[in-house]
């Protein structure tokens, strides 16, 4: 999907040596946007291009599809189900959390301080991703960590006898939350604020329930950016890596994890298997970010 | 309201709260407990006078005003000259800050690897300043979708077409109309933009460590590998800097006519 942003530059670049007089005025206002596609082109466009050429292309750079067949491999595979599971729970349960969160304060009525503080702490928490997220939930629900040391002297469950460890597929889920459900209240407050009272009123005055608004009003307004925002949330856990990095070290096999081992060169080098990987991570990504961007128009559009 | 959805809401906030605050508390009280017979701030102490922490967050911070000021640099006259002469490379312009949103960091700097190593044309990965520059760029790719959001809302609501008229009919030069005009009016924009990209990247792990740079990031990681109480200690200072760094967003936002212009909006 890098693509065509490239072949748009490319065709602007005619247009700036076309030696006509009366273009003159035209030809100087592309001057004003030239630094900034020239650096879109060196540093994004460019870079991500050059990945999905190389996942073609093998040693001696001819055409080819063999590096694809590593995708297939049984650890490959692995590492891309457990990434998608991963981000396809968290950004679920982060949607559902963090529509929750926003509708308690939206439409709760409670006081009226809450609302602020809860948007202030999600655009805190929203940021607060990477290496010191993992070492906060290392002492929380690590094997030493407060909550699992309170568990087991007070209730007498220890977490980690049951199976539960936070260097796990469990552990990282519920890491991620932290960043997830800030993240969704911080989208899905505006469309919230955006429900109209009179709405109610009118299913209210047809002898409609709170089922009957919710399912036939509310919803049916809310679906796209709700959607929306629950597949940038997957495209947000999906391409996580210090989290996770600093959580479990490279014992929990995710792509990001596969990878970053990969061009470090801590694993058996083989370049072609990261351009695969890179690959494959560029295609799910780009499909649930063009998801996104589909359903946002169709929210802005139902909101206008 | 009915009682009982104002006690779905209690008990969902109620949640959340728990969730969220637990391991705030959990992760300082665990900082605290370095000496073993009382609370301290041991850890701090050990944290704050080491020099590789010294280093690596100095290092970090300079990092982040450069990202700054070059993002600033490319994205406001940028947003403006498409406001203002290119309107129709909007949606372009618009599609291309908001894909580093989309393509993950690894895949970026995976790019940058491949592109830019030692036996390229460009090879900016060959020492270490010109790696910092390609750090720097990466850490403004990852500026853009923030940066540009704050700057182009900033410009929806002042009327900035009139503006640079007045001022070209004054005789104004472009770049003077910029900086004189047009930047002092955007000011809490860019100041929300700058701290936002500020917070993204004081932390950030993955570019740094794959160009392998001295930063906050990677330092971080290193320390959580090898260390008890330090990692504790640094997680609550990393939470109080994007604690402060958000809170300056909100008053910056607050102070320099958000108010006036979500006023105006309706009307144009």
């Amino acid at each position: 999907m890098s693509l065509s942003p490239q072949s748009d530059a490319s065709a602007i670049a005619p247009a700036t040596i076309v030696p006509s007089p009366a273009r003159l005025a035209v030809r100087l206002d592309w001057l004003g946007v030239l630094p900034f596609l020239l650096f879109a082109l060196l540093f994004l466009l460019l870079p991500t291009g050059c990945l999905l050429v190389g996942a073609f292309q093998d040693a001696q750079g001819h055409f080819t599809l063999a590096n694809l067949s590593h995708l297939l491999e049984g650890n490959v595979l692995a590492a891309y189900r457990i990434s998608l599971e991963v981000s396809a729970v968290s950004a679920a349960v982060g949607a559902v959390a963090g529509f929750a969160l926003a509708w308690a304060v939206v439409q709760g009525g409670l006081p009226a301080w809450i609302r602020p503080s809860l948007l202030t702490f999600s655009g805190v928490a929203a940021n607060f991703a990477g290496v010191p997220l993992a070492f906060a939930f290392l002492c929380t629900l690590g094997r030493t960590g407060l909550v699992t040391m309170l568990l087991h002297r007070y209730a007498g469950i220890d977490p980690y006898a049951s199976g539960f460890s936070l260097l796990s597929f469990h552990g990282l889920v519920l890491t991620y939350l932290y960043f997830q459900i800030p993240l969704m209240v911080l989208i899905v407050t505006p469309a919230l604020e955006g429900l109209r009272q009179e709405w109610r009123e009118a299913s209210d005055s047809l002898g409609g329930t709170a089922l009957h608004y919710w399912l036939h009003v509310a919803l049916p307004v809310l679906a796209p950016s709700v959607l929306g925002a629950s597949l940038l949330l997957f495209a947000n856990a999906f391409g996580a890596v210090a989290t996770a990095y600093a959580l479990t070290g490279s014992s929990l096999n995710i792509v990001t994890i596969l990878l970053f081992a990969q061009i470090r060169g801590d694993v058996l080098h083989d370049p072609n298997l990261g351009y695969a990987l890179a690959l494959g991570m560029i295609l799910i990504t780009g499909l649930s970010s063009a998801g996104y961007l589909w359903l946002s128009a169709r929210a802005h559009r139902r909101q206008a | 309201m009915k009682p009982a959805s104002r006690v779905g809401a209690w008990l969902a906030i109620a949640t959340g709260s728990l969730y969220f605050l637990l391991p705030l508390f959990a992760t300082f009280e665990f900082s605290l407990r370095m000496r073993r017979e009382a609370y301290s701030v041991e850890a701090y102490r050990v944290v704050l006078t080491d020099p590789g922490f010294q280093s690596a967050f100095a290092y970090s911070v300079l990092m982040a005003l450069l990202t700054v000021v070059a993002s600033i640099a490319l994205v406001v006259p940028t947003a403006c000259w498409i406001e203002l002469k290119l309107p129709r490379l909007r949606a372009l312009v618009e599609f291309i800050t908001l894909l580093p949103l989309v393509i993950p960091a690894i895949i970026i700097v995976f790019g940058y690897l491949r592109l830019y190593n030692s036996s390229s044309i460009l090879p900016l990965t060959g020492n270490a300043r010109a790696t910092d520059l390609l750090l720097v760029c990466s850490y403004v790719t990852l500026s853009l979708p923030y940066m540009y959001r704050s700057v182009h809302s900033g410009l929806r609501a002042i009327d900035v077409r009139t503006l640079c008229e007045a001022s070209e009919s004054l005789g104004a030069r472009w770049s003077t109309t910029l900086m004189r005009v047009v930047a002092p009016a955007l000011k809490s924009a860019i100041m929300s933009g700058a701290f936002l990209t500020f917070a993204v990247v004081i932390g950030e792990f993955t570019m740094a460590s794959l160009l392998d740079r001295p930063a906050f990031g990677p330092y971080l990681q290193l320390i959580g590998a090898n260390r008890a109480y330090e990692p504790s200690a640094l997680a609550i200072i990393a939470f109080l800097v994007t604690w402060a760094v958000m809170g300056l967003i909100q008053v910056v936002t607050r102070n320099a006519g958000g108010a006036g212009a979500r006023r105006r909006t309706p009307g144009a």
